[in-house]
């Protein structure tokens, strides 16, 4: 699946009209300089020789080269990707916190009016689009509430001026590449090592984008969440539940919650892709050197290694996501355990 | 168990009971002032087609009736206490302890993420607040009492390993565990074949004759309810029509629904080129037909040229001893 994903992307990449040589050194490029060029990074030889030498560099652990930054693109990786990782996990983490329990709130008292408010406020939230919340968000909390407690940063991943130890220096460890990549979660680099200062303002610079992020698998766990829960409140188990004396919270949360979740889980570990393709948008507004800032900068720029390289990587994560997804299930489905 | 035999009055009685649906389209009548005494330790059957409203009366009692259903007339005494009465956690605390439910599909009735032993010790959890291991204890107890093959290895089974039969041994063990004086059998052999059928009639035969648990059967089965009950009640569209003890329903049935209802049951054994079935359907829960509600599928209406039955409602008539019918054939003043 992975080789599918890299030829498709390969391919694709090589579709968008326009040669990575006059993106990466303008227009008035001459056609010899483009020729050394080319020459250089092995864009002279046919499509499925160059694929042949990307998949045999991959196999060596290789992603190639930027053609536009000249550094290797897993040093881009490195720096880039944990600023993704954690704006999607925060989202993630807030449109399940939030998710839910709305979804559960609606679907308990259905047809109340915290039920249509919710669905409405569901419905906005899948319909609006990111890019535009990104920027209303950014308007009312940097703008319109700059001078208030409530102002929130807009932009970057710390205030100016601060700059974070990473934690290998501060635990005496070897810097190599694996710590460096760890060192760039910032949240995470931050509360392990106490610089309170860093990890307030990075937390704080979270905010907005995650929010941004979060709302629309905030709204889609929200209605499958309340329509999954209205389903098995109506089922047969549930009655015997009651039948049994159980409290009615017990009957909610105990008998009917654990089935109506697993649906939820799949759609948390779907929604895990839109997140992804959302960063791309998020990280763009709000100006965080994400993977998916980094991705669109490369599609604009045809650095053709940089567009595979990181793909190839949003698709492991896409992948690896489900498959947690997946053992998730068997913990919370007897039904689909292997006997 | 035995509070039931104790105090010598009836286990249940339920009076004028009127539980009726609120919906778009109407009020559905589904039960329209039902009246049902239940003696400790007694079988009582209760007999109607779908959709006559022996469910919802069964649901009545332990108040589970759910939205947009309400219970809006009548009393539910169990021992003296009026369930209608009772708050929402006293009611709780008699739901599964004292009086408990088993119904028609045993395998969807079990929580598929649960194991078997896991849902029988919650009885024992809830109601005799109980830890883990030793409700678990109880539970192997239990399902060895119901004559479960293999109780250690069944205890662990999920509902999806079980067949129908087994299920429904383990909602009869969920439903025995705490011994109530009361067990409501909602079609608990309707879903299953007819040899496990035999087996679940003999379990709930035997936990009346062991532990002196009154049961209220609810079947569309008649057979299963001359093998079993020993007083039945006949609903027809919300209420009950006809009550007597077993023996004289069978032979001597009065109202002209139970009779058509025992001339429909096939005789093995007999060729017959039609099978007696009763003409027309159900009537409309939310349009009842003004007079008796039986009266437009009524074959003895036209033979006896009755023209109340269309105008007037009748009441529950004494027609034998301890046995009663609502129909006009039996009024003295009836023209």
């Amino acid at each position: 699946m992975l080789i599918g994903i890299l030829a498709l992307v390969f391919a694709l990449a090589r579709l968008i009209p326009g040669d990575p040589c006059r993106a990466a050194l303008g227009e008035r490029a001459t056609d010899e300089i483009c020729e050394a060029y080319n020459e250089r990074y092995g864009l002279n030889e046919p499509i499925y020789v160059q694929f042949g030498i990307y998949l045999n560099d991959i196999a060596h652990g290789d992603l190639g080269e930027s053609f536009r930054f000249g550094v290797p693109v897993t040093e881009l990786l490195v720096e880039r990707l944990p600023t993704t990782i954690e704006l999607s996990i925060t989202a993630l983490l807030i449109a399940v916190v939030v998710g839910v329990p709305l979804g559960i709130i609606s679907g308990y008292r259905h047809n109340s009016k915290t039920d249509v408010a919710t669905m409405i406020g569901a419905n906005i939230g899948v319909a609006m689009p990111v890019f535009w919340l990104g920027l209303m968000l950014q308007y009312v909390f940097a703008v319109l509430l700059r001078d208030t407690p409530l102002a929130l940063p807009p932009s970057g991943k710390l205030d100016a001026g601060l700059i974070p130890t990473p934690f290998y220096e501060v635990w005496g460890w070897p810097m190599n590449g694996f710590t460096e990549f760890l060192a760039k979660f910032t949240v995470m680099n931050a509360l392990v090592t106490f610089q309170w200062e860093i990890l307030s303002s990075a937390m704080l610079h979270l905010i907005l984008p995650a929010v941004a992020l979060a709302t629309i698998p905030m709204a889609i766990i929200a209605r499958m969440t309340r329509s999954s829960l209205l389903d098995v409140l109506g089922l047969d188990y549930v009655r015997t539940a009651r039948a049994k004396g159980l409290a009615e919270r017990t009957v909610v949360v105990r008998h009917a919650l654990r089935n109506a979740m697993l649906p939820v889980v799949t759609v948390v570990g779907l929604s895990f892709g839109a997140l992804l393709g959302g960063a791309i948008l998020t990280e763009t507004i709000f100006n965080l050197a994400g993977v998916g800032k980094t991705l669109f900068d490369a599609i604009t720029s045809r650095d053709y290694t940089v567009v595979q390289g990181f793909t190839l990587v949003v698709a492991v994560g896409f992948v690896v996501v489900n498959l947690v997804v997946d053992m998730l299930y068997t913990y919370l489905d007897p039904r689909v355990r292997v006997s | 168990m035995t509070q039931a035999t104790a105090n010598g009055g009836p286990v249940l009685e339920i009076r004028g009971l009127k539980t009726h649906f609120f919906t778009r389209d109407g009020v559905v009548k589904a039960v329209d002032g039902v009246d049902l005494t239940v003696e400790a330790g007694e079988i009582v059957g209760l007999v109607g087609e779908s959709g006559c409203g022996k469910s919802v009366t069964s649901m009545s009692v332990l108040r589970l009736v759910q939205d947009p259903g309400r219970i809006v007339d009548g009393s539910i005494r169990f021992q003296g206490t009026d369930l209608l009465g009772l708050s929402d956690k006293e009611i709780r605390n008699i739901r599964g302890d004292r009086i408990s439910m088993i119904f028609q599909q045993p395998i969807s009735s079990l929580n598929p993420v649960y194991t078997a032993g896991f849902q029988i010790a919650e009885v024992y959890r809830v109601h005799r607040n109980m830890k883990k291991g030793p409700a678990r204890d109880k539970a192997l107890e239990v399902l060895r009492e119901v004559g479960i093959p293999d109780p250690e290895r069944r205890i662990d089974a999920y509902p999806h390993e079980l067949s129908g039969g087994m299920a429904q041994r383990i909602m009869i063990a969920m439903a025995l565990a705490a011994g109530p004086e009361l067990l409501i059998a909602d079609e608990p052999t309707t879903a299953l074949d007819v040899t496990i059928q035999a087996q679940i009639i003999d379990l709930m035969r035997d936990v009346r004759e062991d532990l002196g648990t009154a049961i209220i059967l609810i079947t569309h089965d008649l057979g299963i309810v001359a093998e079993i009950a020993d007083r039945v009640a006949v609903m027809y569209a919300g209420e009950i029509v006809e009550e007597a003890d077993v023996e004289t329903l069978f032979t001597d049935p009065k109202h002209p629904y139970t009779r058509g209802l025992i001339g429909s049951i096939p005789v093995a054994g007999a060729r017959r080129e039609w099978l007696d079935v009763i003409p027309g359907r159900v009537p409309n829960l939310i349009d009842l037909p003004p007079g008796c509600r039986f009266a437009p599928r009524c074959r003895a209406r036209l033979e006896n040229d009755l023209t109340i039955c269309t105008e007037r409602e009748p009441a529950l008539l004494d027609v034998g001893e301890n046995h009663t019918a609502r129909c006009w054939l039996y009024s003295e003043g009836r023209r």
